[in-house]
C-alpha cells in the first residue's frame, strides 16, 4: 500500500507536470506531426505519381526510395540523419533533422496508401474521362485523384495517428518533445511509472481528439468515389 | 457518318471480332443485337478507341483510320477520333466526386477550354432535354439509375459528338426506369442524332432504329430494316436469337 506521504507526492508531482508535458506536446510534438505528414504526402504524391508515370528512371527511383525507407527501422533513419551525417559535414539541428527523417519514412508508407488508392478507383472512371476526349493527364488530375484522395482519408488518418506516437522517437535526438519531457521529469522526481502513465494518458488525449476529427473526414467524403 | 471495312479486334488468342464491315449514315440510329459474347460491346468500344482494332479501317466524319497492329496509335490521333464520338456507358459511370451539372460541364470546360458561362448555360440547356434541370445540384449517388443514366446521355451529348454510342444503356436499370431512358434516346433518334445502340431491348429496336445489326460470333450474321430483321428473317441464327429473347 501507498502511504498518504507518498500519494500526496505523486499527486504534486503528476499535477505540476502535466502542463509543461502537454506544453511540449503542443510546441513540439503537433508540429512536428503535422509539418512531417503534410510533407511527408506531398512526397507520396509524387512517388506515386512517378510510380505510375510508366517513366523508367522516374519508376527506378520511386522504387528505390519506397525500398530504403520501408526496410529500415525509422530509429536507424533518424541516427544515420542526425549522428551519422555530421562525419560527412551535414550537421543539423534536432529538430530539422527529426522532420527530415520523418518526412521521408512517412513519404514511402504513405506512397503505398495513395498508389493503392489510384489503382482502386474503377476502370470505368478512366473510360469515362477517356470518352469525353480527356488526356490520361487530364483525366488523372481531375477524375481519378480527386477519388484517390477521398479513398486515402481513412488509411491516412491511421497513419496521420501512427505519426503522433512515433514522433515520440525524437527524443532520441534531443528534441524535446512530449516524451523527451516526460523523461527529464520522471528522471529527477524519481516516479518512472507514474510519470510514463501520464504521458500515456496525453498521448491518448492527442490521438482521442484525432480520431474524432479523423472520423468527421470520413464521413463526409465516403459518398462521392465511385464503387 | 461511319464506315468500317474489315475491322478486327483479337484478345490474345480469342478472335473476338473477325472482320466487320459496317456503314452507317448521318442522322440514322443503328442498333447492335446478338447473343452474349458475340463481340457488340468490342466493335463499340473500338469506335471510340477505348479498344484499339488490330487491322482494318475506321471512318468516323471527315477522319479516316488505318489500323495496324505492328504501330502504336499516337494519343493525339485518339483523342481526335474521341471527339467524335460521345459514349454511353451500362454502368452509367459517372463521376461521383462532381454535380450532376458538373459531370456535365467537365468535358466542355476542361477538354474544350470554353467559357464557363457558356458551357454552363448549355449544361443546364441539357439536362432540362433529359429532364433533370431540378437535379442539377445533385450528387450521382443521390439519383436513380434512370436519372444517372440520362446525366450520362446529357454528359455525352455535351461534347457535341458526330455520333453518340449506347452500350446496353438500360439493362442495368430496375424495369420501371427504362422507360425514361428509352424516351430520351428517342427524342435524340428523332431530332437526327447519329446513334449506335447496343440493348436488349426489342421494342426499342423496332420503334426507333433505322438499322437492326445482328451480330454472332464476331460477325455480322443480318443486318437491315428493323421489318426485314423482326419481321421475315430467313437467318437461322437471327430466328433462333430472337426465339431465345421473345421467350424470356
Ligand atoms: N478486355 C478483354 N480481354 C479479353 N477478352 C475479352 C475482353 N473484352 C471482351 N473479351 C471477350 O470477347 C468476347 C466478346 O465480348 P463482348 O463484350 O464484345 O461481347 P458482347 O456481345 O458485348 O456480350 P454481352 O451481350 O454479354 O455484353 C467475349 O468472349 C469476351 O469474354
Ligand atoms: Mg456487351
Amino acid at each position: 500500500m501507498m502511504t498518504d506521504d507518498r500519494t500526496h507526492r505523486i499527486i504534486g508531482i503528476l499535477s505540476d507536470s502535466f502542463f509543461p508535458i502537454l506544453k511540449a506536446g503542443l510546441y513540439y510534438t503537433i508540429p512536428l506531426t503535422l509539418i512531417t505528414f503534410v510533407l511527408g504526402i506531398l512526397l507520396a504524391f509524387f512517388t506515386a505519381i512517378a510510380r505510375l508515370s510508366g517513366f523508367r528512371p522516374l519508376v527506378a527511383l520511386a522504387k528505390f526510395y519506397v525500398w530504403i525507407f520501408r526496410g529500415t527501422p525509422l530509429l536507424v533513419q533518424i541516427f544515420i540523419l542526425f549522428y551519422g551525417f555530421p562525419s560527412i559535414g551535414i550537421t543539423l539541428d534536432p529538430f530539422p533533422a527529426a522532420v527530415i527523417a520523418f518526412t521521408l519514412n512517412t513519404g514511402a508508407y504513405s506512397y503505398e496508401i495513395i498508389r493503392a488508392a489510384i489503382l482502386s478507383i474503377p476502370k470505368g472512371q478512366w473510360e469515362a474521362a477517356a470518352s469525353i476526349s480527356m488526356t490520361k493527364a487530364q483525366a488523372m488530375r481531375r477524375i481519378i485523384l480527386p477519388q484517390a484522395i477521398r479513398v486515402s482519408i481513412p488509411p491516412l488518418g491511421n497513419s496521420f495517428i501512427s505519426l503522433v506516437k512515433d514522433t515520440s522517437l525524437a527524443a532520441t535526438i534531443t528534441v524535446t518533445e512530449l516524451f523527451q519531457k516526460g523523461q527529464e521529469i520522471a528522471s529527477v522526481t524519481y516516479e518512472p511509472l507514474w510519470l510514463y502513465i501520464e504521458v500515456a494518458f496525453i498521448y491518448l488525449l492527442f490521438s482521442t481528439v484525432l480520431s474524432f476529427l479523423q472520423s468527421r473526414l470520413e464521413r463526409r467524403y465516403d459518398r462521392s468515389v465511385a464503387k | 457518318m461511319i464506315n468500317i471495312t474489315n475491322l478486327q479486334k483479337r484478345f490474345n488468342d480469342l478472335e473476338v471480332l473477325k472482320g466487320i464491315d459496317l456503314s452507317i449514315q448521318k442522322g440514322k440510329t443503328a442498333v447492335i443485337i446478338g447473343p452474349s459474347g458475340s463481340g457488340k460491346t468490342t466493335l463499340l468500344r473500338c469506335l471510340n478507341l477505348l479498344e484499339i482494332p488490330d487491322q482494318g479501317s475506321l471512318k468516323i466524319g471527315e477522319h479516316t483510320i488505318q489500323f495496324d497492329e505492328t504501330k502504336k496509335m499516337k494519343s493525339s490521333e485518339i483523342e481526335r477520333v474521341r471527339k467524335q464520338t460521345g459514349m454511353v456507358f451500362q454502368s452509367y459511370n459517372l463521376f461521383p466526386h462532381l454535380t450532376a451539372l458538373q459531370n456535365i460541364m467537365e468535358g466542355p470546360s476542361v477538354v474544350l477550354k470554353l467559357p464557363k458561362e457558356i458551357v454552363r448555360k448549355k449544361a443546364l440547356s441539357l439536362l432540362e432535354k433529359v429532364g433533370l434541370l431540378d437535379r442539377a445540384d445533385m450528387y450521382p449517388h443521390q439519383l436513380s439509375g434512370g436519372q444517372q443514366q440520362r446525366i450520362g446521355i446529357a454528359r455525352a451529348m455535351a461534347m457535341e459528338p458526330a455520333v453518340l454510342l449506347f452500350d446496353e444503356p438500360t439493362s442495368a436499370l430496375d424495369p420501371e426506369l427504362v422507360g425514361e431512358v428509352l424516351k430520351v434516346m428517342k427524342d435524340l433518334s428523332e431530332e437526327g442524332m447519329t446513334m449506335v445502340v447496343v440493348t436488349h431491348e426489342m421494342q426499342f429496336a423496332r420503334d426507333v432504329a433505322d438499322q437492326v445489326i445482328f451480330m454472332d460470333k464476331g460477325v455480322i450474321a443480318e443486318q437491315g430494316t428493323p421489318e426485314e430483321v423482326f419481321g421475315n428473317t430467313k437467318n437461322a441464327r437471327t430466328l433462333q436469337f430472337l426465339n431465345k429473347i421473345a421467350s424470356r
